[in-house]
């Protein structure tokens, strides 16, 4: 049977960007629908009637969501080329501990960066520093979190680092100087093929940004 | 296979409760080392310094934290029934039926239970909400795993016996046979059975903890 995949996504979602980067490194076809947050498609609606939210990967007609769901599937299905996940089950569930790790904090305080001021922005900046360095420590002194090659955890923090000039421009302050070693492998990341070929241009993720925040509302000056 | 211990509360926690339904399922002999949340212990500093929370699992000196992930790293090193389906898309549902109880579900009701006023109502809404979907999910089915407890089973476990528990506690009417009668029958299929049941904690126990706070 043919396969037929769909991802629905947003540009600038971190979220979404997984799926992409997963998707490439399995070098699997697919069709790229970009979605209107602010006027979602029926396709959306119906195929994430409880979220609502991208990235959905409908994979011969079946939706699937939530991202790092998502990235579990993908490696599941296209077992055979570039495997994300480690085989050992302890460093599986070590992956996946860090995975939701990220997901429950980093994105909260990163938010708090680009859409707040004053105290919250600060103290969105001190939490996310203090998250990265958690992450950098636990990185240590591996290529990858993955170890000697690219893996799950790579796949799941790396697509924040499109973000990080964003966060560096409205926070005032500089990622690398706080993480160095993360941004070693930050662009350790970027010079393979399938991980810059999928993630999208910083910039235009500021500009996205800087947009948002003129419609929230936010002093921008 | 190494030794096995696992880190839990003084026996109250539904996160807990999972990952003991998962070593019950795949026969696993384990030492049940309890915590007092108030006093934490360093095993539970030293294997969880991220968190700090139970459930830990620690296995051959190694530690897993967040009852999810100890049920999954479980289902795939012990033989036993599966605990999470063999095909790729239904596990991927069972994954995401399991975070939206756990996102969703469990917060809402948790807090339409002990919060008043307006944040009660407006938890209620919530729960309602997100009851209405379990209950389309277990619609035909014995089980959200099917025939069989699988992972939504036992990630639902806190609705299937706490809820109803701190709902009689608190008098908040969330869980009913008549709003959602399917969840209703669930719930008291996967409390009565023989399995489930042996590893629940005690009902008066709980009330009086639930009384206490």
């Amino acid at each position: 049977m043919a396969e037929k995949v769909i991802l629905l996504d947003m540009f600038a979602s971190m979220f979404g960007m997984r799926a992409r980067v997963a998707l490439a490194a399995k070098g699997v076809q697919y069709e790229y629908r970009e979605e209107d947050l602010r006027n979602k498609s029926q396709l959306l609606l119906q195929s994430n009637p409880i979220h609502k939210k991208i990235p959905v990967l409908i994979h011969n007609g079946k939706p699937i969501c939530e991202s790092l769901v998502i990235l579990q599937y993908i490696d599941e299905v296209w077992n055979q080329k570039y495997p994300l996940f480690p085989s050992h089950p302890y460093q599986r569930a070590q992956a996946r501990f860090w995975a939701d790790y990220i997901d429950k904090k980093l994105y909260d305080a990163g938010r708090k960066i680009w859409t707040k001021s004053g105290e919250e922005l600060e103290a969105g900046k001190k939490e996310f520093v203090e998250i990265l360095k958690q992450l950098e420590s636990q990185l240590g002194d591996e290529a990858f979190f993955g170890g000697e090659s690219f893996g799950f955890l790579d796949v799941a923090l790396v697509t924040y680092s499109t973000w990080f000039h964003t966060y560096e421009s409205c926070g005032g302050f500089s990622i690398g100087e706080h993480c160095p070693k993360l941004n070693q492998w930050v662009k350790r990341c970027l010079e393979i093929h399938f991980v810059s070929g999928s993630l999208p241009d910083p910039v235009k993720v500021y500009d996205f940004a800087l947009v948002l925040r003129k419609v929230f509302g936010i002093d921008t000056s | 296979m190494g030794e096995v211990k696992l880190l839990g509360g003084l026996g109250f926690s539904p996160y807990v409760n999972r990952v003991e339904m998962a070593l019950k399922l795949k026969g696993v002999e384990y030492e049940a080392i309890a915590e007092d949340l108030k006093n934490k212990s360093p095993l539970l500093l030293q294997y969880n310094p991220v968190h700090k929370k139970v459930p830990v699992l620690i296995h051959d000196g190694k530690g897993i934290a967040e009852s999810l992930i100890i049920v999954e790293y479980i289902d795939q090193v012990w033989e036993g029934p599966s605990i999470l389906p063999k095909d790729p898309y239904q596990r991927a549902m069972a994954r995401f039926w399991a975070k939206f109880i756990d996102e969703k579900c469990i917060s809402a009701t948790w807090k339409a239970c002990w919060s008043t006023g307006e944040e009660q109502a407006k938890s209620k809404d919530e729960s309602v909400e997100a009851l209405k979907f379990l209950e389309d999910e277990i619609k035909g089915k014995k089980f959200f795993g099917g025939d069989n407890i699988g992972l939504v089973d036992i990630a639902a476990n806190f609705i299937g016996y706490w809820l109803p528990i701190i709902s009689e506690v608190k008098g908040v009417q969330l869980l009913t046979e008549e709003d959602f009668p399917n969840l209703w029958r669930w719930a008291n299929e996967y409390c009565s059975d023989n399995f489930v049941k042996e590893i629940l904690p005690n009902k008066e126990a709980l009330v009086a903890r639930f009384k206490s706070r």
